[in-house]
């Protein structure tokens, strides 16, 4: 029995290797991204420990979780306390400072986005352990004020080489810096920045660029002697250092700052798995689908070993174990196609900043043991339902001429539907309005429920619509569109489960572009409802600039005032929360309307918050509001309660002075600049300002929208490359379904062949039966994607996205592409059918 | 040898046909120098044990298949210059067929079936034609069916006007009984014998069963790729008694208890 379903499956070649391709893609999603995800890791384990030496000694909460320094600096005179201690073998100190953007030799930013763009001193200290960090690879160390050393990569992006003179837009004082390249540094272990940049100076250079000039360092790392551990060193040093500053054990500081961004991984990997969940269910579809119709025109044989005496079990059990040796044959292929796609995520996010190039893929067990199991499960789980069906297959039916597979009744299948999508419509309500747990669990399960459903009714509710296509076709197409028409109707299960493959990928990228349109248009409104001044300055991603800038831009002609903006960020209540900051003499020109409290109060040491954030944290004015910043905790009088406010980009705003004192540099995201009445030309003349340092950019109002809007063209246009994945895999879905189906029509192809019909003809009726299976999925995932998208947008529509936008012409467009679709996964189909040989096909079984 | 026409013009001619499979010891001479005319206005049957080239001489004359040298001529058209496309339209405008297997399309009724051959053509029915055409094959109400709701005669008959309906020059039929009834397969037979006698269609049938010889006006017999005889106005004696001689004692004998299913006698 084994034998015979083996050398069944042998049989087949070209239908085995169609039915496995769907699940092929899905387990490559999978394996792609589980080793993306190990390469991240690793690489950034390995980078993180080589950013901290054997002790690290640093101001008490020196850095943010989110990665933010405090401009709280230790002495010089501490290195000679730590020199003395027993189990030091060297001391070296730090200079490090953010936003140190390099430019590239056409004036563009390198890096930015992302990973951080760091400078600071130059030093050859080994990392902990030993491990060695950057090395001069080219060049020298940097001496003397004008010398600089860039990291390979950044080099190598900016386009500079040794002896070059490189630009750098620091967020400090002194904006513009030019400095020539003498050395370039790598990893002598191998390694990457993943997509840092790394400017270094010698030491007074750096100090005097990042630190005001002042002889300290932002850290000190110790080496440990040989045979003193990192704890007994921390331990030594502790006992030395003056109250604020604390001694931290490498191995502790580094997982510390990976922790954080692991978090932030361990969240892309989840978005990402969650695409290739996606891909796995339309693979199941796809699975479903080629095992029904494999079987059916199996239906003969199957009869025939049941007359043989092969009892139902053994005939369900063979067609199981195709499904097995697909399954394994799929997860094979899948793993090395996944290796390919691991590179395509890597280049992905590094359109995001994230550089891994140069690392090589991680491939864990727990990768390859994911693999097979996804691709074998799916597969026979999918196979299953198929495969119950041969159960019921008769003896007596080897002996007849029609045979028919027992199919599920059509109506069952519609009760069936119409019970899922109200109970996924009910699960995706209380998920989306109601109070449950785990709100969001309820809203997949909804979503899943509602596709589901509408596929197990797709064959009862899309017959209005495949009759309609039939007549439209008949009438435009003639006799074969006729035809065409007529065969999509012929088993409207496989026509519609086909279709429903497709309206899954569809339903969520229409989702997605209703969502994006809606947050643009409420971007849009909210731009446009709280836009204050005449320009906004910023920069691109939202990171701190020098206050230089806006100094020179109040005594730019035309320019009647300006107003700053800064932010940073601390702890409250044990949770990250923003603060914002500006000068109290300029609180009037935001224009807030105060619930309660005076704005004008606002001083040194008070805050105004946000009416939310009050209810939230019960907080009223008068009463007292402890927040753990980077100097510690800092207590402030709450003043006033103001409305949301997008122009104030944190519910708690406070005054310039407290949040420098909070140690955070004197550096400002934002800068509002108001024009004299009928001032021209002041654009060009603010431009002119941040001409060398582009950064920072001057915007108007449409200016500043488009800006805010740009992020999220970014986050759709890369969910709809992941759904790409979905909706690849349905279309192999419409090529596997023609392709079967015209394998079990050879006998009628040869004889519309002999009676006249011409090659074209018959490649045109294939791919009218492609397109109005492409148009079927699209037209229903236009419609489940519009109730989804207006369903969300409804229910978010307090957090701030009020504008619900249907983008009626990228829905049209997605319309058309699903036509252009269709006649794509025709082409191979058709051809195969264009090329039967007359003769062959009419006495074909 | 060649066999002469035996009236007027012939609808087909084949001249010095070749076709082999095959090649070395397994080389199978399936027609070999064949020459024929097939009279227009006739009913001609092409007969033969299996493996005799019948079959494959047939798919040359209907532009199914291609020889390997001679050539075939329906009307003046010499088949063997032919690309794809003009066999194409050669198959639709001047070749009717009928199958053994009926060969319907599934998901049409019985009149869309009929008329698929002047629809892919896009020419219209001629009225009168298609009204005997349809009341010669007496389906009567049942054209609105789909073939699976049709018994297998009536699935023959519709398969019969669908090959008349377009007035070709020559209708083929490859053993269009094999899979019948003796009563279903005489009603195909009489509808054969009445559009070759009432509207004067050319019609060549291929076929085992020397009862539906005997329907025809002509019969020439095959044997390993050969023309070896023939018979104008047979009756089924005659017939059986070529068959045994050409093929030998006992694949005559086995004719004669008739092999296959709905050789019966009529």
């Amino acid at each position: 029995m084994i034998r015979a379903a083996l050398k069944s499956l042998l049989g087949r070649k070209v239908r085995l290797l169609l039915s496995t391709f769907a699940i092929v893609l899905g387990v490559a999603f999978v394996a792609g991204i589980l080793m993306f995800s190990d390469t991240l890791n690793r690489s950034f384990t390995a980078l993180f420990a080589s950013t901290v030496g054997d002790v690290v000694v640093r101001p008490d909460g020196g850095q943010t979780d989110l990665g933010q320094l405090s401009t709280q600096t230790l002495p010089a005179s501490l290195a000679g306390k730590l020199r003395a201690l027993p189990g030091a073998a060297r001391v070296d100190g730090n200079v490090t400072a953010l936003n140190v953007y390099v430019m590239s030799t056409d004036d563009k930013i390198i890096g930015g986005v992302g990973p951080p763009a760091i400078g600071g001193n130059w030093s050859d200290a080994p990392a902990g352990h030993g491990i060695q960090g950057l090395v001069i690879e080219e060049g020298h160390e940097p001496h003397g004020p004008d010398e600089v050393v860039l990291d390979a990569r950044t080099a190598e992006r900016a386009g500079y080489a040794l002896g070059d003179t490189v630009r750098i837009v620091t967020a400090t004082d002194r904006v513009n810096i030019e400095s020539t390249l003498v050395g370039i540094a790598g990893f002598a272990e191998g390694g990457s920045l993943n997509g840092a940049t790394y400017a270094a100076f010698d030491t007074a250079t750096a100090q005097d660029l990042f630190l005001g000039g002042a002889d300290a360092y932002t850290n000190y790392w110790i080496t440990a002697r040989d045979g003193t551990s990192q704890t007994e060193l921390a331990a030594q040093a502790r006992a030395v250092l003056p109250a604020g500053v604390e001694a931290v054990t490498g191995d502790d500081a580094a997982e510390a700052s990976a922790s954080g961004l692991l978090k932030g991984i361990d969240f892309l990997t989840t978005f990402l798995l969650i695409f290739a969940g996606i891909a796995l269910v339309v693979s199941a579809f796809i699975i479903v689908n080629t095992f029904s119709i494999l079987v059916a025109q199996r239906s003969r044989e199957l009869a025939l070993l049941r007359a043989l005496g092969a009892s139902k079990r053994q005939v369900v059990r063979s067609v199981q174990l195709e499904a097995f040796v697909i399954g394994l044959l799929a997860s094979t292929l899948g793993l090395g196609l996944g290796v390919l796609l691991a590179n395509g995520v890597q280049a992905l996010v590094a359109t995001v900043g994230l550089d891994l190039s140069g690392q090589p893929l991680v491939l864990a067990p727990r990768t390859v043991v994911a693999a097979y199991a996804v691709g074998i499960v799916v597969t026979m789980v999918a196979a299953w339902l198929p495969a119950r069906r041969t159960g019921r297959i008769q003896p007596i039916q080897a002996m007849r001429d029609d045979i028919a597979l027992p199919e599920s009744s059509l109506r069952r299948r519609l009760v069936l539907g119409v019970g899922l999508v109200v109970a996924g419509g009910a699960a995706l309500g209380a998920g989306l309005f109601g109070s449950v747990p785990h709100a969001g669990w309820w809203v997949v399960f909804g979503v899943l429920a509602i596709l589901l459903g509408v596929t197990s009714a797709s064959p009862v509710v899309s017959r209005p619509f495949l009759g309609l296509a039939g007549s439209v076709y008949g009438r435009l197409f003639g006799p074969m569109g006729n035809l065409a028409g007529q065969n999509s109707l012929r088993n409207p299960r496989r026509t519609t489960a086909t279709a429903s493959a497709l309206m899954i990928g569809l339903t969520l990228a229409f989702t997605v572009a209703i969502l994006g349109a809606s947050a643009k248009a409420s971007v849009d409104k909210q731009v446009r409802d709280n836009f204050i001044g005449d320009f906004i300055v910023s920069s691109a991603f939202g990171q701190p600039f020098s206050p230089a800038i806006a100094k020179r831009m109040a005594k730019v002609d035309g320019v009647d005032s300006i107003l700053r903006e800064r932010y940073g960020f601390g702890r409250y209540d044990g949770t990250d929360q923003g603060v914002a900051a500006t000068e109290p003499r300029d609180i009037d020109a935001f224009d807030l309307t105060m619930d309660a409290g005076r704005a004008a109060d606002l001083a040194d040491d008070t805050v105004l918050v946000e009416a939310g954030w009050a209810r939230d944290h019960a907080v009223g004015v008068g009463d007292t509001v402890k927040f753990q910043m980077l100097t510690g905790e800092r207590s402030w009088t709450v003043v006033g309660i103001f409305a949301k406010n997008p122009i104030v980009f944190f519910p708690v705003l406070t005054s310039v002075d407290t949040l420098t004192g909070s140690g955070f540099p004197d550096q400002d995201n934002y800068v509002v600049i108001y024009a004299k009445p009928g001032a021209r030309g002041v654009q060009d003349r603010l431009d002119e300002v941040v001409a060398k340092s582009p950064v920072v950019t001057v915007k108007n109002q449409q200016e500043f929208a488009a800006e805010q809007r740009d992020p999220i063209d970014r986050i759709i246009a890369i969910i709809f490359v992941l759904l790409v994945f979905a909706v690849a895999i349905a279309i192999l879905g419409i090529v596997n379904t023609l392709a079967l189906s015209i394998i079990e029509r050879t006998r009628e192809i040869g004889l519309l062949r002999a009676i006249g019909v011409s090659r074209r003809q018959l490649r045109q009726m294939i791919r009218l039966e492609s397109v109005v299976i492409a148009f079927l999925g699209a037209v229903q995932g236009v419609v489940l994607g519009i109730g989804f998208g207006i369903a969300l947008m409804y229910a978010v529509r307090d957090q701030g996205l009020e504008v619900i936008s249907i983008p009626v012409g990228q829905l049209v467009l997605f319309l058309v592409l699903s036509l252009v679709v269709g006649v794509l996964a025709a082409v191979l189909p058709a051809r195969r059918a264009a090329r039967l040989d007359v003769l062959k096909a009419i006495s074909a079984e | 040898m060649t066999a002469a026409p035996t009236s007027g013009t012939p609808a087909a001619r084949v001249r010095n046909l070749t076709k082999t499979y095959g090649s070395g010891e397994a080389l199978i001479r399936a027609l070999d120098d064949v020459s024929l005319d097939l009279g227009a206005g006739q009913f001609t049957a092409v007969m033969g044990p299996s493996g005799s080239g019948k079959s494959t001489l047939m798919h040359c004359c209907a532009a199914l298949d291609t020889a390997d040298s001679g050539s075939v001529f329906v009307g003046d058209q010499d088949l063997s210059t032919m690309k794809d496309k003009a066999l194409t339209r050669l198959r639709r405008d001047e070749i009717g067929f009928v199958f053994q297997s009926y060969n319907l399309v599934p998901t049409l009724t019985a009149e869309e079936n009929i008329l698929l051959p002047l629809a892919i053509a896009r020419r219209r029915p001629d009225r009168d034609w298609y009204d005997s055409v349809i009341a010669t094959v007496g389906l009567g109400d049942r054209l609105g069916h789909k073939p699976n709701e049709l018994s297998g005669g009536q699935q023959q008959r519709v398969a019969v006007a669908r090959a008349l309906v377009s007035r070709p020059r020559i209708v083929f039929a490859d053993e269009p009984t094999g899979n019948l009834d003796s009563r279903s397969g005489a009603e195909v037979l009489e509808l054969l014998r009445r559009s070759v006698d009432e509207h004067g269609q050319t019609v060549v049938m291929v076929s085992h069963d020397p009862v539906a010889a005997a329907w025809t006006d002509r019969v020439v017999f095959l044997a390993d790729g050969r023309l070896v005889d023939e018979l104008a106005r047979p009756t089924r004696e005659q017939v059986l008694d070529v068959m045994a001689r050409v093929s030998g004692p006992e694949l005559g004998s086995e004719f004669r208890t008739g092999p296959g299913t709905g050789s019966g006698s009529a």
